[in-house]
């Protein structure tokens, strides 16, 4: 076991892990964040995706021991007081989802979109969705949604 | 699923980790950023007793300059790559090749040292620094060594790094004001390499002065593509001009033959991209 210091959304945990656990199972099985799901097998889904100090990453392709020290965000932690972050309420009104399965990843890489870039061409948030897959919607109202929340000017974190 | 159960060490400086490197023996393996070896670890393709990180080394990390060459930590990442100023200016062919590496989330992780080590054929990074001339610094417990990147992939997945060693730093002779261009062809989102051709010309006026040109998936190393350089030094930037030269693109490879495509397709591929990518390097 392997104790590491972890803060996610915004609440330090210090945890015994065995090294081989992955960041996803970390948070979905020790913290009970089951927000952030698994949808693959090969790390091509990008149904797991979370930040890592800020940044977009495949929690399935990370090792807990490797967030000791730092800080992750998860679907569950993006919300405010007032309710819903600004990409979650572009995704609903945009009619983003339909099964909802890759949602919380399409959403944290969205969000990640707009931090590089807080107005990207519809060329420019295909590409930063390259990571995820949706098997329902066909793509076209996710990208909307994060087009009009980046129109909106309150993307980012 | 997930991997087999291993021991960790998160080691802060390279003497520490050749010195876990060395005691775990042939069941110690190194983590960088992890976006190729935690798959392997999750299929059980590879079960190491050891895992060495190398993630909080600082001194691993980073660009800097060094006369006529930048230099690349082994634990910089695509995205800070990709971020870099020095990069764009002196080695544009590392931007355009690393930026159609696979999705953000990986390049957000993903190491320019991980990916030269592990040295996939189908990989975007190898080509790129091949074509560059780039250099690669290995450290072991007898000091540090610098290969040429020719000498450097010798074989599928397999490089110069030996048991025990470490790549800590790539060498990159500094190409100020050349064009650049990386054609990768895939047929769907996210894909690694069918083909792809790493371009890179100093122009002089309309005349491509000279022209350096790596294929990726073109064997099962990155190669060269010689016949081509040399038939492009002098040359006019016209299509005809570069499609003639382009021709000889897979002259000397043996591209694998695989789904996505046989090996006559490869060689057509190659001749085809390298075109587009000598015509866009020359901003044409
Ligand atoms: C879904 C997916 C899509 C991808 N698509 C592409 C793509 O389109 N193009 C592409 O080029 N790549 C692609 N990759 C691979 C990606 O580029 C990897 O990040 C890269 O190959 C490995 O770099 P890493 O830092 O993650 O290394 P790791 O995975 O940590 O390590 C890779 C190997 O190198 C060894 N190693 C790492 N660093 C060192 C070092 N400094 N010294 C000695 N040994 C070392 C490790 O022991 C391991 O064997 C993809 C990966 C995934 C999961
Ligand atoms: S579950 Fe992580 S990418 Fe699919
Ligand atoms: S909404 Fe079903 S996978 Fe995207």
């Amino acid at each position: 076991m392997t104790r590491i210091t972890v803060t996610v959304d915004g609440q330090r945990f210090v945890d015994d892990v065995e090294p081989r656990t992955l960041l996803v199972s970390y948070l979905r099985e020790n913290l009970g964040k089951v927000g952030t799901v698994v949808g693959c097998d090969t790390s091509n889904c990008g149904a797991c995706t979370v930040h890592l100090d800020g940044r977009s990453v495949k929690s399935c392709n990370v090792l807990a021991v490797q967030a000791d020290g730092h800080e992750v965000t998860t679907i569950e932690g993006i919300s405010t007081a007032g309710g819903l972050h600004p990409m979650q309420q572009a995704f609903h009104e945009c009619h983003a989802l339909q099964c909802g399965y890759c949602t919380p990843g399409m959403i944290m890489q969205a969000i990640d979109i707009l931090t590089d870039n807080p107005d990207p061409s519809e060329e420019e948030i295909r590409a930063g969705l390259e990571g995820n897959l949706c098997r329902c919607t066909g793509y076209h109202n996710i990208v909307k949604a994060v087009a009009q929340c980046a129109a909106a000017g309150k993307g980012g974190e | 699923m997930i991997p087999a159960a291993f021991e960790y060490v998160a080691p802060t400086t390279v003497a520490d980790a050749l010195a876990a490197l060395a005691e775990g023996g042939d069941e110690a393996k190194v983590l960088a950023g992890g976006q190729s070896l935690l798959p392997i670890l999750r299929m059980r393709l590879n079960a190491p007793e050891t895992v060495v990180d190398l993630g909080r080394i600082e001194a691993l990390r980073g660009i800097r300059e060094d006369g006529d060459a930048l230099v690349i930590g082994a634990m910089t990442t695509y995205a800070d790559l990709l971020a870099s100023d020095l990069v764009r200016e002196h080695a544009a062919l590392v931007h355009a090749a690393i930026a159609e590496v696979a999705d953000p989330q990986i390049r957000h992780r993903g190491t320019i040292g991980g990916a030269l080590v592990h040295a996939d054929p189908a990989g975007d990074v190898g080509a790129p620094v091949l074509a560059l001339d780039g250099e690669l610094v290995i450290t072991g417990a007898d000091g540090e060594r610098t290969v040429a990147a020719a000498d450097f992939f010798e074989d599928l997945f397999t490089t110069a790094v030996g048991d025990g060693e470490l790549l800590t730093a790539v060498r990159i002779p500094k190409h100020t004001g050349w064009g650049a261009a990386y054609e990768k062809f895939v047929r769907v989102a996210h894909q690694w390499s069918i083909v792809a051709v790493a371009a890179t010309v100093r122009m002089d006026g309309d005349t491509i002065a000279e022209a350096k040109i790596g294929l990726t998936n073109m064997g099962s190393t990155p190669l060269r593509a010689k016949a081509v350089e040399s038939a492009l030094a002098g040359s006019a930037a016209t299509a005809t001009a570069v499609g003639a030269a382009a021709a000889s693109a897979a002259e000397g490879t043996t591209p694998p033959s695989d789904l996505n495509g046989d090996a006559d397709y490869r060689r057509h591929l190659a001749t085809v991209l390298t075109r587009r990518a000598v015509l866009a390097a020359a901003g044409r």
